[in-house]
């Protein structure tokens, strides 16, 4: 968890830190990842090898994971669209109704809209995160994409993926790989939600026991 | 994360949903957009999620009731919920014995959730101190009908993008109904100017007070410039016959005709929460008319009850 998504970490672990306050009071920021720069290099690449490996945008979809998965998908969708001519359709998942530990958790997410304006049917479907870690949020966007249909293939982007799967779970484009520890955080802040453009590495605060 | 990324709202602080009464603006706004997000479920050709799987709902009827019955029924199988139901309509003697039998009977099944609806008022507040579940009122006696005036007002939302500053006419039976009840205080609570108009046999003493509303003196100063014209049911089984004089009489003096709706804003709309007695207090033709939202009303009911249920399945950390 702590993934700086601001989607209730699906991977909440340990547990006790999820309530123990703002992240702000806990964390510290311990290295810078990406610029400005290299997020736009990054994103470039995924694009280029999305086109590359479909053989074009035919059938292709893109759909974000709420909330910076959508934002990731958008400068994708633009990116494709001044590469290829063509802009795949954009679909918005929200996945509360989905994790796996919504019931049992510390609280209840909050649901937002789920927006997949075209039919999955037999479509290539990327799906977009900005942070790949245990894989329990790609495991609920698709089952939440498998009830809109059968589509005919499910592919996976992410902007960083810092390890530590626990759901044998890859992802097909990534924008950098990254070793963490459990009890750091990757945090991801982009320009059109945040007025930052960034990925950083935050680990618990010294001297505090991080709840 | 999450808290503080986007100030994302916490779990809806409630473990059961009584009435709208003691509801804040916040918990309203919370369901309502809740429900605006689940709506989407039924339109889908896999019009079920898994998200209460292994939740056991029980829906304890204790007067007739389709359309709710199945609207809450509905709720669940989409959200994954195993549900039973209980229907008795047992004698008023028996009440207080039936009620807390039923109760043990209830208790016993395990359930997580129990949505009850019952002749008396305050049988779900009853039911609240001596079960372990989570009570959803579906409607209890004169009281409160609180999922009908939360899915009114996701209705109105809808259809004019706000509720704050709007203006609504509740017209009917204001004394025996637990569905103006509720939606007078929810609407006042979203900043909505209430008038309410009736029969004088059916309009209670000391309603403006009690629920802050405006009485009208007559059906026409009731519409007149309204965003909505809400008509009540007329409930022929609940009231003896000197309560008004005849359906005719009751639908020329508080029909709502055509030419009655004249009266509202250009573009208000005409709600009624069903069953309707057609051309009794509604008119056909407006009950009908491309100013009805009454079938909008139906859809969202399944959307806002879905949205309770899932919210009152969270983690509760105290609070009621």
């Amino acid at each position: 968890m702590l993934e700086a998504t601001d989607r209730p970490a699906i991977d909440a672990r340990p547990a006790g830190l999820l309530d123990a306050g703002p992240v702000a009071d806990r964390f510290v920021e311990k290295q810078v990842l990406m610029d400005r720069q290299a997020i736009d290099r990054a994103l470039r690449r995924i694009a280029h090898e999305i086109a590359e490996r479909n053989g074009g945008l035919e059938g292709v979809r893109l759909v974000g994971i709420r909330t910076r998965g959508v934002d990731i998908a958008r400068r994708l969708q633009s990116l494709l669209a001044g590469t290829e001519g063509a802009e795949p359709p954009l679909g918005e998942l929200d996945i509360a109704l989905y994790r796996d530990d919504a019931l049992s958790g510390l609280r209840l997410p909050e649901v937002r809209p789920t927006r997949m304006p075209f039919d999955v049917e037999g479509t290539t479907i990327v799906l977009v995160d900005d942070v790949l870690y245990t894989g329990r949020t790609v495991r609920a966007a698709i089952d939440a994409i498998m009830d809109f249909g059968r589509p005919r293939s499910i592919q996976l982007a992410a902007l960083v993926d810092r390890g530590h799967r626990e759901l044998p779970i890859r992802a097909d484009y990534v924008g950098r790989t990254v070793e963490t520890r459990r009890d750091q955080s990757v945090l991801v802040r982009l320009d059109e939600r945040d007025g930052v453009e960034k990925v950083a590495i935050r680990e618990p605060a010294e001297g505090r026991d991080g709840g | 994360m999450a808290a503080e990324a986007t100030g994302e709202r916490p779990a809806f602080p409630h473990r059961h949903l009584l009435g709208i009464e003691g509801l804040s603006r916040r918990d309203v706004d919370l369901i309502l957009d809740t429900a605006e997000a689940l709506r989407d479920i039924s339109q889908r050709r896999i019009k079920k999620v898994q998200t209460l799987r292994g939740r056991m709902v029980v829906n304890a009827f204790f007067e007739a009731s389709t359309r709710t019955r199945v609207s809450f029924e509905i709720a669940e199988k989409r959200l994954s919920a195993d549900s039973v139901n209980i229907q008795t309509t047992g004698s008023a003697m028996q009440k207080g014995e039936t009620l807390l039998d039923t109760l043990q009977n209830i208790e016993a099944m395990r359930p997580d959730m129990v949505v009850i609806r019952h002749w008396c008022s305050g049988a779900p507040q009853f039911l609240a101190r001596h079960l372990r579940s989570a009570v959803i009122n579906a409607g209890d006696g004169q009281h409160e009908h609180p999922t009908q005036a939360l899915l009114d007002a996701l209705t109105i939302r809808q259809a004019k993008g706000r509720l704050d500053g709007l203006r609504v006419a509740i017209c009917g039976d204001i004394a025996h109904s637990r569905v103006a009840r509720s939606n007078a205080l929810l609407l006042r609570l979203c900043g909505v100017e209430v008038r309410v108009f009736g029969p004088r046999t059916m309009l209670p003493r000391g309603v403006a007070e009690a629920l802050g509303v405006n009485v009208a003196r007559t059906f026409e100063e009731a519409v007149e410039g309204s965003d909505v014209v809400m008509m009540l049911r007329i409930q022929k089984e609940r009231q003896g016959a000197d309560m008004f004089p005849s359906e005719r009489e009751y639908a020329r003096r508080f029909g709502l005709t055509p030419a009655a709706l004249e009266r509202a804003a250009p573009d208000a709309i005409v709600m009624h929460p069903g069953p309707m007695n057609r051309g009794v207090e509604i008119d056909p033709v407006v009950a009908d008319g491309d100013r009805s939202v009454i079938l909008d009303q139906v859809e969202n009911g399944v959307a806002v009850r879905m949205a309770v249920l899932y919210l009152l399945s969270g983690p509760h950390d105290a609070i009621e």
